[in-house]
C-alpha cells in the first residue's frame, strides 16, 4: 500500500502511460458563475491497467471520463491517449454508460454488430465477433431479445459485450452498476474482471461504491469536489483473480477503509453526502 | 461465468406480466389479460347494439330520424347507382393525397428543424403562427387564390397533416436521448450514420404519432372543405342530401365518413405497434 505524494497524484513515467492526463482543468459557465469541474488534475494509466476513480458526487469523475472520451474538451491542460491528444471519441476507447445506453430498437445481437457495422465489417465477420462477445458474457439465450426483454444486469452486459467487440485498447465506465442492485451487481463486477483477464484491456472504471473500487482495481483514485481535483491515490496490492476469499481478506478491509477515509473524510469540509 | 445463470433466472422478461401501464406516445392500447381483453369486446359489442337500438327507438317515437333499415336500404342504393363508391374514391383520393403530401414534407422539415439551429430560427416562428389557425380559415383565401378545383382542397389538407407531423417530428429529434448519441459517436459513428441509425429510429414513435394526428386533422378539414365547394365527394354529397331533406343519405354519409376514418386510424396503429414495438412502456 503505498501512495504518491499529494501534489503530483497518479504520475507515473510518461513513456509507459496509455492514458496520460496533464494538468487539465475544466470550468462550466453557471448562471454568470464559473464552475469548476476539474482543477489541476494529473494522472497516468499504464497499459492494461484496471483504475478506478472514486468520490463525492460533483468531484468531476464523469467529467474526466468525458474528456477522455472525446465527448467534451478540457478548458485547459491535455488528455493523452498513445501519446496523441484526444480529439473527438474513437472506436480505439470504448465507453460504457451508467445508463446502458443500448440502442433499444435493436435486438442484443444487432446492438453488439453496431460498432462493427460503422467500422464497415462484412456480414459474416460481424456474426462471428457478435457471437464471440455474446458468448463472452453469457447472454447466448437472449442475443435476438430487444433490451426491454433484459434485465438491468442483462442490459448492462450487453452493453459491455458492444464496447468490446469493436476491439478498443481502452474501456473507459462510468458507473457502470451504478443502477443495478448488490446482488446483480457482485455478480458484475466478478463477471467484468473475468471478462478483463481474459481479454485484457486498460480500463478506468468509475464508481461511488468504495467496495466496488477497491475489488476491481489496481490502483483507486480518490477525488474531491470543488473544485473537483485528485486527492489521493491507493495502490491495491490484492491478487488477481480477485475471489470471494479476497473480497473478505483483512488485506481488503484495511484498504477499504483507506479508500473510504479518503472519501469521506476529506480534508476540507467539501466531503460527505 | 457463474454470475451469468443466477442473473438470467432472476431477470429473465417478466413472464407474462401485463403492463398497462402509460405508454410512450400514443401507443395506449396495451396488452390485457385475454379475459379482460374478451369482456372489453363484449362490452364494446353491447354500446354498439346498445347505441343502434337507441336510434332505432328514437325514430319510431317520432324523432325525425330514419330508422337504421331505411340508412341501411339507402346505403344499398347509393352503392349499386354508383354515387357512394364515386363519392368515398373522391374524398379518399383528396385525404391520401394531402394526408401523404404533408406527411411526406413534414418528416424531412422536422428533422431539418430539430437537427440544426439555422433551419429552427428560420422555420419555428411560421409553423407556430399557422398552427394556431385552423387550416379551415385559410379556404376562403385558397379558394379565391387557386379557384375552385381540387388544388384548394388538398392544400387545405395536405397544410393540415403538415402543421400536425411537422411539430411532433421535431420534438421527437429534439427529445432522442442525449446517451444514445454519445454512444454512437464513441461506437466510431460519424453524423451522417448517427442521424440515419440513431435518431430516424428514435423518433419514428413520434412522427408516427403525428402521423394519426395528421390524419384526423386531415379527415375534418377534408369534409368542411367539400362541404363549402365540391362537385363530388361524401361532404358534398351530404350538403346536397341537406337541400332535399334526404336525412337517409346524411345518415350515410355520416357513417362512411366514420368507418373510413376508423379503418384509416387501425392501419396507421398497426404499422405504429409494428415499427416501435421496441419501445419501454414505462
Amino acid at each position: 500500500m503505498t501512495t504518491t505524494t499529494p501534489t503530483t497524484p497518479g504520475t507515473a513515467p510518461a513513456a509507459t502511460a496509455k492514458i496520460s492526463v496533464r494538468d487539465v482543468r475544466k470550468t462550466f459557465a453557471l448562471r454568470n458563475e464559473e464552475f469548476v469541474a476539474l482543477d489541476g488534475v494529473s494522472l497516468d494509466i499504464a497499459d492494461n491497467e484496471f483504475v478506478t476513480v472514486v468520490g463525492p458526487s460533483g468531484c468531476g469523475k464523469s467529467t474526466l471520463m468525458n474528456i477522455l472520451a472525446g465527448l467534451e474538451e478540457p478548458t485547459s491542460g491535455r488528455a493523452l491517449v498513445d501519446g496523441a491528444e484526444v480529439s473527438g471519441p474513437g472506436p480505439e476507447r470504448g465507453v460504457i454508460f451508467q445508463q446502458y445506453a443500448l440502442f433499444p430498437w435493436l435486438t442484443v445481437r444487432k446492438n453488439i454488430e453496431f460498432g462493427l457495422k460503422v467500422a464497415g465489417l462484412g456480414r459474416a465477420e460481424r456474426r462471428e465477433r457478435a457471437e464471440h462477445f455474446i458468448r463472452l458474457v453469457g447472454l447466448e439465450q437472449f442475443a435476438d431479445a430487444l433490451p426491454k426483454m433484459l434485465s438491468g444486469g442483462m442490459k448492462q452486459r450487453c452493453a459491455i459485450a458492444r464496447a468490446y467487440a469493436v476491439d478498443p485498447s481502452i474501456l473507459l465506465m462510468d458507473e457502470p452498476f451504478g443502477a443495478l442492485d448488490a446482488l446483480t451487481r457482485v455478480n458484475l463486477q466478478e463477471q467484468l474482471l473475468d471478462t478483463w483477464s481474459r481479454e485484457r484491456r486498460t480500463v478506468m472504471f468509475i464508481t461511488h461504491d468504495v467496495d466496488e473500487a477497491v475489488f476491481l482495481a489496481r490502483r483507486v483514485v480518490v477525488m474531491a469536489a470543488r473544485p473537483g481535483r485528485i486527492y489521493d491515490v491507493v495502490d491495491v496490492d490484492l491478487p488477481y483473480p480477485r475471489t470471494e476469499e479476497v473480497r473478505l481478506s483483512p488485506e481488503f478491509a484495511a484498504l477499504r477503509n483507506r479508500v473510504w477515509h479518503s472519501v469521506y473524510h476529506q480534508a476540507p469540509a467539501s466531503a460527505g453526502r | 461465468m457463474t454470475a451469468s445463470s443466477t442473473d438470467l433466472t432472476r431477470g429473465g422478461p417478466p413472464a407474462g406480466a401485463p403492463d398497462p401501464a402509460l405508454a410512450p406516445p400514443g401507443a395506449g392500447r396495451g396488452r390485457r389479460r385475454p379475459s379482460r381483453r374478451a369482456t372489453l369486446r363484449l362490452l364494446n359489442a353491447v354500446s354498439i347494439v346498445g347505441g343502434i337500438g337507441v336510434w332505432w327507438l328514437l325514430a319510431l317515437s317520432g324523432f325525425q330520424f330514419p330508422t337504421p333499415p331505411e340508412v341501411a336500404s339507402k346505403a344499398v342504393e347509393l352503392w349499386a347507382n354508383g354515387t357512394l363508391p364515386e363519392d368515398v374514391l373522391a374524398s379518399l383520393g383528396r385525404v391520401l393525397t394531402g394526408f401523404l403530401l404533408g406527411s411526406l414534407v413534414a418528416v424531412p422539415v422536422g428533422f431539418l428543424m430539430g437537427w440544426y439551429t439555422v433551419a429552427r430560427g428560420l422555420l419555428e416562428p411560421w409553423i407556430q403562427f399557422f398552427r394556431t389557425i385552423p387550416p379551415l380559415a385559410l379556404l376562403p383565401l385558397v379558394l379565391v387564390l387557386m379557384g375552385i378545383g381540387e388544388l384548394p382542397k388538398i392544400f387545405v389538407i395536405f397544410l393540415a397533416a403538415f402543421l400536425a407531423c411537422v411539430i411532433s417530428t421535431y420534438q421527437g429529434v429534439v427529445g432522442v436521448d442525449r446517451t444514445l448519441i454519445n454512444a454512437a459517436r464513441v461506437l466510431g459513428a460519424k453524423d451522417g450514420t448517427i442521424f440515419l441509425k440513431v435518431v430516424v429510429p428514435a423518433s419514428t414513435p413520434f412522427i408516427l404519432v403525428g402521423m394519426r394526428v395528421g390524419l384526423g386533422s386531415a379527415w375534418a378539414t377534408l369534409v368542411a372543405a367539400e362541404l363549402l365547394a365540391a362537385q363530388a365527394g361524401l361532404g358534398y354529397r351530404m350538403q346536397q342530401a341537406q337541400l332535399y331533406y334526404d336525412i337517409a343519405t346524411i345518415f350515410v354519409g355520416i357513417v362512411a365518413i366514420g368507418v373510413l376514418g376508423l379503418v384509416m386510424d387501425r392501419l396507421l396503429l398497426l404499422a405504429e405497434t409494428k415499427l416501435t414495438g421496441w419501445q419501454e412502456r414505462r
